[in-house]
């Protein structure tokens, strides 16, 4: 098994509403490419109406109207099992789901049943894709759950006689149960206080070690990305606007966008003043001509309002698209005492 | 110097369980805070949910009663239930930003509407000018206009802009306390800091004492002047913000400090938990009963047994 285990090439979904005769559409992912690795965690960073949400959705094979996949591909490799997410039908999703392809969402409440104890939970999920009965089913659970470090009791709980951490591990818990091999997480820890948090992924970090799966893990938490992700994918209105591995987003940026999400981390030790971005995120409905973040852009130029930038390697395994790449310097140096203003137009 | 608002040994405590049931849980237990008139400052409490950190902020807006202890606004016990223009007096002096703008904000409700029933409530300003002045005034504070704002649904503003309107709204009528639960955990990453900015330009431009509750101690590191730490309704270590987080004495402040996710180590994927101040905190947490606070100096003070 080699290669990536999901290509994405040039994908478009669109949102598309005809109202009152009147059409309306919503560009909520804008020819995004990109490839995920086996055993690689890779981080989706952007804010809320970016088009984040609406990606995985496509990749989930969630697609629903009025959200339409409007061109390009997406493929996972399972290990010769190819398929595509976008055109599959109901019963080769039903085939690879849970099985090959799970999720964890953000809240565990609406995920688990709350009239169901964990273990009819687990059987909804689980018994089917496992294909055991019995003992073997059940020692099969247990095992696993002793593994995430869960009590067995949490199998006689409802949810709403745990907490919200452990609620949030056994959701982990089931997307795992049948060793995926690749895995969706939405803000998983998003809801989560900060000792829970970082404990929930550092279970989550571990599980995928030890399965080797891929994960997408989507956040507009940058801190957790730092800690989580392998490499971060950074979408804006709807694109893909940089990638790169973590180490090098987060020290050598060369997306003003990116730039800016960095130095606005807020640092336990470092008072310096934090830059913020001024504006509002564009409307994906009727989104800027050119460079869809030139409005809001420290760097922009005149050919910025007019040609998109496409999306190029600036780096190893580091593609940007911006114009102005080479121009991109970070906003804050760490360990250094003034502020480095980006360079001006 | 004369105290703005005094949190004196408050105490509150809910019943839980049936009608019948005796059983009481302790929200908040022997709270003490003084905020001066004359230094305008940012104070910060934090704190993991049940911590009793949104208890102690409906304390202090008089939403709920303490079961023991006192708080006092300019010397004036803040109580539930007291109508009239004392109460009045309190609501415009003390005002509440909340946590999700889009649950605060009827969404069938224009946001300037808010904004002009707040002028017309605590201002007593009835000519339409002079309201839209006051609101224009506020708005230009927290960085919009009213010209943005105006006939605008929640729904049409971002998350940044709606909690900027809320502020807003708080300023219009000129409250001298602003109590700020979670203000930024709702909104996106690239507009977090011009909230938080804000909070702090409030403080030095405007003068406005802004009780800012969180869970994000990197935030409160970069705006608070004092902070508060609290662990299940008790305060465990308090005083000025830097002192305290760059050398955390308690257990449970070492711990919140300890899982602060850095991004200084960025690809190195640090996430293993710290099991020994976990169990140390837990360990506090069983002999809180006895314990009282010990004053280390400047201000500084923390919750040790005995």
């Amino acid at each position: 098994m080699t290669g990536p285990i999901l290509t994405v090439e040039g994908l478009k979904a669109y949102y598309q509403i005809c109202q009152f005769g009147q059409h309306l559409e919503v560009r909520a992912v804008d020819d995004i490419s990109l490839q995920i690795e086996r055993g690689e965690v890779y981080g989706i960073a952007g804010e809320s109406s970016s088009g984040k949400t609406s990606l995985i959705k496509v990749l989930a094979a969630a697609t629903r109207p009025p959200l339409r996949v409007v061109g390009g591909s997406a493929r996972y490799d399972f290990g010769g099992k190819g398929i595509d997410p976008t055109t599959a039908s109901e019963a080769e999703i039903r085939a690879i789901r849970w099985r090959h392809l799970s999720y964890i969402m953000q809240g565990s409440m609406s995920v688990l049943n709350p009239v169901r104890r964990i273990e009819r939970t687990f059987r909804d999920f689980a018994q089917r894709p496992l294909g055991l009965s019995g003992a073997a089913y059940r020692d099969r659970i247990e095992e696993h759950l002793d593994h995430l470090r869960l009590p067995k009791s949490v199998l006689r709980a409802y949810p709403h006689e745990l907490s919200g951490g452990m609620r949030q591990r056994v959701t982990i818990g089931l997307a795992t149960v049948c060793r995926p091999d690749f895995m969706i997480a939405d803000e998983p820890t998003t809801a989560l206080d900060v000792v829970v948090q970082k404990d929930v992924l550092s279970l989550l970090r571990t599980v995928q070690q030890d399965m080797g799966a891929s994960i997408i893990f989507v956040t507009h938490d940058m801190s957790v990305h730092a800690n989580m992700a392998d490499r971060i994918g950074i979408i804006y209105a709807g694109r893909l606007v940089e990638e790169g591995p973590t180490r090098t987003l987060f020290t050598r940026s060369r997306h003003p966008y990116t730039a800016h999400l960095v130095a606005s981390l807020p640092v336990i030790g470092d008072t310096r003043p934090r830059p913020a971005l001024e504006g509002r995120p564009p409307s994906l409905a009727n989104p800027p001509r050119g460079c869809r973040f030139h409005p809001r852009c420290p760097l922009a130029i005149e050919r910025c309002a007019r040609e998109v930038p496409p999306l190029e390697a600036v780096g190893q395994r580091h593609r940007s698209a911006c114009w102005r790449a080479e121009d991109v310097r970070p906003l804050l140096i760490p360990g250094e005492t003034g502020q480095t203003a980006m360079v001006q137009a | 110097m004369s105290a703005l608002l005094e949190v004196d040994a408050v105490s509150k405590s809910f019943p839980m369980g049936g009608l019948l049931s005796r059983e009481q849980i302790e929200a908040v237990v022997d709270i003490d805070v003084t905020l001066l008139q004359d230094r305008p400052e940012i104070f910060t409490i934090v704190g993991e949910s049940g911590s009793g950190k949104t208890t102690l902020a409906r304390l202090i807006l008089g939403l709920e009663t303490p079961t023991r202890g006192e708080i006092r606004h300019l010397g004036q016990p803040v109580g539930a239930g007291r109508f009239g223009a004392q109460r009045h007096a309190f609501m415009s002096a003390v005002q509440p930003v909340f946590q999700n703008p889009f649950e605060a904000f009827n969404p069938l409700k224009r946001v300037d509407r808010y904004l002009a029933s707040t002028a017309r409530a605590f201002r007593s300003l009835t000519r339409r000018a002079e309201i839209e002045a006051a609101m224009d005034a506020a708005l230009v504070d927290v960085g919009l206009s009213l010209e943005e704002i105006r006939g605008r649904y929640p729904h049409e503003l971002s998350g940044g802009q709606l909690q900027r309107a809320a502020i807003a709204r708080a300023l219009v009528c000129e409250a001298r306390i602003l109590i700020a639960d979670e203000p930024v955990s709702m909104v996106d990453a690239s507009l977090r800091m011009a909230i938080v900015n804000l909070l702090r330009r409030l403080r030095d431009d405007k003068g406005v004492t802004v009780i800012y509750i969180t869970h994000d101690l990197a935030t409160a590191y970069y705006i608070s002047d004092r902070i508060m730490i609290m662990q299940k309704g008790r305060v465990v270590e308090t005083g000025p913000a830097r002192r305290v987080l760059n050398a955390p004495q308690h257990p449970y402040s070492r711990l919140l400090k300890a899982s602060v996710l850095s991004a200084a180590d960025a690809g190195q994927g640090n996430l293993a938990p710290a099991q020994d101040l976990f169990e140390a905190s837990q360990e506090a947490l069983e002999v809180a009963r006895d314990s009282r606070m010990i004053d280390l100096g400047e201000g500084h003070s923390v919750r040790r047994a005995g």
